[in-house]
């Protein structure tokens, strides 16, 4: 493998981490429900998948048991938040400072462990095209699953049932009561399935992107997540752009190690958290813009009584 | 029987007295299970975490010593949480406080000046608010997201404070370890009580405590945070500037962690190094938060959770606990506290559709 071949390659394989991350916060938001704890399902899927697959030897279980991690962890969230109304922002914060507690504590034994990462999935014919192939089709099985899993959270929420009641439930939850959706189990469950989804980037993370396990490896990956959501102005196609982006510029530190250019690796390494604040700043400026696509009761506790 | 939540006209006091304890119990229930879980002696931990704290002079010094910058850091970010500008880098401000503050020993290595301290603490403020100031352009020029933007300057900072000990901050004597070379006295608070680490830098969360309390409490521009916190319409409609309220929260907020970041190099540390900021930007959300974002309630919450500090250094010794159970302990006081404090403004009540059922049944 040529070195460009090697750092689209690695783009597409560090976006899985941020888009896995991204879509299930997206799902989550769009029902109005703010999850600030991203990071902290992540870390704690992280230690969980990696200690499981690291005993087991057994890949599919470590990702299994990582994504029911991040189930459990995002329903302390949901919890907290939706039946006992406590406000979201806090509550985010509140369970991400948890779950990194968690995650160190669950990774304790297999500090600086490493394991073999799996096998890719090298698809027939096109795999043997030069450049292309082991470019875009050598690629680890979740990462064509995680931009399949793109297209289905895009077309369910524009264009299903389902998506309508999510959609309803954090434009105006006090009208889609109205209209007997269920308001506080359909974000339950898209909380849910943020935490699912969170467990498996934070999978992907520690058992196939880097096949080891640090205590604090997320190192900010899923704040990058909750940013990429509002870069994406809650489109999944500009999610999907965003972190494929945001691959790009994290891989940065290898490539310019690897090129020998003498830039402190400390800026390099600073790089994807500068270009969230200019970007965010950039899609930001546009206050109306962002009002118009945001969910409209996004953060907001519903208590089953009259919006304010 | 189900029941829901029903609001209440006014908050109850009571159950606001009562959240914190509340909280501090369901949290040692659960820490408690938790420890069972892991076959640790359930006992042996509370008593390192909760009692050896007091058990000598030396370790009530270093409560203290702790309980400076949390109630420092925490009595600013409640200002900003009461008008909800959610600063959370006061980690990263506090780091840029501690580097402004520390280029001053680091470029005047021989100077005994008794300029020196004041020209830090200056420094350490100015740090901090700089830092802060980012967010609060970039949130009042752009609309940018406060918690994204100060979160991402504080993983910057961190990246600035280690390009600088790798490079050219690095001490030529220290064997190559990422640190500055250790400050001299001039440098440095003097110890309130000659052996201990606790120093006169604890002067200044108090001195904070006052103008925070009375500020809050007494004077207009608190009040406009306050309102533009509770009721942002109420707010614009009054005239109360909602970008005025941004600047104040994030500047009071820097100068406090830089100032904070400030007397950890001054202090018990003694130079720049990687840790500088032992985790306190973060613990003092929780501060804030168990204080219930008051001046009063955060100088209890500020020692309770200096005293788990220690308690988790010692139990880490005597009871061979690990020093994440000191993150899962804050992280469980905050998410208890947040689901109790709903009873403020909420009753439970029998669930309206059942009643109707029960009622139906009966006739």
């Amino acid at each position: 493998m040529t070195p460009i071949e090697f750092f689209l390659a690695g783009t597409m394989s560090a976006a899985t981490v941020f888009l896995l991350a991204a879509l299930g916060e997206l799902v989550a938001e769009k029902s109005g429900m703010l999850n600030l704890g991203v990071e902290g399902m992540m870390a704690v899927a992280a230690a969980v998948g990696f200690v499981v697959t690291y005993q087991t030897g057994n890949h599919f279980l470590g990702f299994a048991i990582a994504g029911i991690a991040g189930i459990l962890v995002s329903l302390v969230f949901a919890v907290v938040s939706i039946t006992f109304l406590a406000n979201q922002v806090a509550t985010g914060l509140a369970v991400g400072i948890l779950g990194l507690g968690l995650s160190a504590l669950i990774g304790k034994q297999h500090e600086s462990l490493t394991i073999t990462p799996p096998g890719t999935l090298n698809i027939p014919i096109l795999s043997d095209i030069p450049f292309i192939g082991p470019v875009f089709f050598q690629q680890n099985i979740v990462v064509y699953l995680t931009i399949l899993l793109a297209i289905a959270i895009s077309f369910c929420l524009n264009k299903t049932r389902l998506g309508l009641a999510i959609r309803a439930a954090g434009e105006n939850p006090k009208a889609a009561e109205a209209l007997s959706y269920r308001v506080k189990m359909i974000r339950y469950g898209s909380v849910a399935f943020g935490g699912l989804l969170a467990g498996f980037a934070g999978a992907y993370a520690s058992t196939i992107y880097t096949p080891l396990w640090a205590d604090g490896m997320i190192a900010g990956r899923g704040w990058i997540a909750v940013a990429l959501v509002v870069f994406g102005t809650w489109k999944t196609g500009r999610i999907f752009l965003g972190a494929y982006l945001f691959g790009m510029v994290s891989l940065g530190e290898l490539v310019a190690q690897s090129l020998g250019i003498g830039i402190p690796s400390q800026l390099l390494s600073a790089m994807p958290f500068i270009v969230t604040i200019v970007v965010l700043a950039v899609i930001s400026s546009n206050g109306a813009r962002l009002k118009l696509h945001a969910p409209y009761a996004l953060g907001e506790t519903y208590d089953g009584s009259e919006p304010r | 029987m189900q029941f829901e939540f029903e609001r209440r006209v006014t908050p109850s006091r009571r159950v606001m007295l009562a959240v914190p304890f509340i909280t501090i119990a369901i949290t040692v229930v659960l820490s408690g299970i938790m420890l069972l879980i892991q076959g640790k002696s359930v006992g042996l931990t509370f008593y390192a975490f909760f009692i050896e704290p007091f058990e000598s002079a030396y370790s009530i010094s270093e409560i203290f010593l702790k309980f400076g910058p949390l109630l420092l850091i925490a009595q600013a970010l409640a200002i900003g949480f009461r008008a909800k500008i959610w600063n959370i880098g006061a980690e990263g401000q506090m780091i840029m406080g501690a580097i402004l503050a520390g280029s001053v020993p680091v470029y005047f290595t021989d100077s005994s000046s008794i300029f020196m301290l004041p020209a830090m603490i200056v420094l350490g403020a100015l740090g901090g608010m700089a830092w802060a100031s980012i967010a609060a352009f970039l949130k009042t020029q752009y609309n940018a997201n406060e918690i994204l933007v100060t979160l991402m300057l504080t993983s910057i900072a961190l990246q600035i404070l280690y390009y600088l000990l790798l490079g050219p901050w690095k001490d030529p004597m220290g064997f190559n370890f990422p640190q500055t070379v250790m400050f001299q006295d001039a440098a440095l608070f003097p110890p309130i009580i000659f052996g201990f680490r606790l120093n006169y830098s604890l002067v200044i969360p108090i001195l904070f405590t006052i103008f925070a309390w009375i500020y809050m409490e007494k004077r207009f521009g608190g009040f406009q945070l306050v309102v533009g916190g509770l009721a942002p319409q109420a707010a614009t409609y009054a005239g109360f500037s909602s970008k005025g309220a941004v600047w104040k929260s994030l500047l009071i907020a820097g100068m406090a962690a830089g100032l904070a970041g400030m007397s950890e190099v001054a202090g018990p540390i003694g130079q720049l190094q990687r840790s500088v900021t032992s985790g306190y930007g973060y613990s003092a959300i929780i501060v804030a938060y168990l204080g219930a974002l008051h001046p009063i309630g955060i100088i209890f919450a500020a020692f309770f959770l200096a005293v788990i500090h220690i308690g988790g250094d010692i139990a880490l010794v005597s009871a061979d606990l690990p020093i994440s159970s000191v993150h899962i302990f804050q992280g469980l006081l905050l998410v208890t506290y947040l689901a109790s404090y709903t009873f403020v403004n909420y009753r439970l009540k029998p669930n309206r559709a059942n009643q109707e059922q029960m009622e139906g049944a009966r006739s």
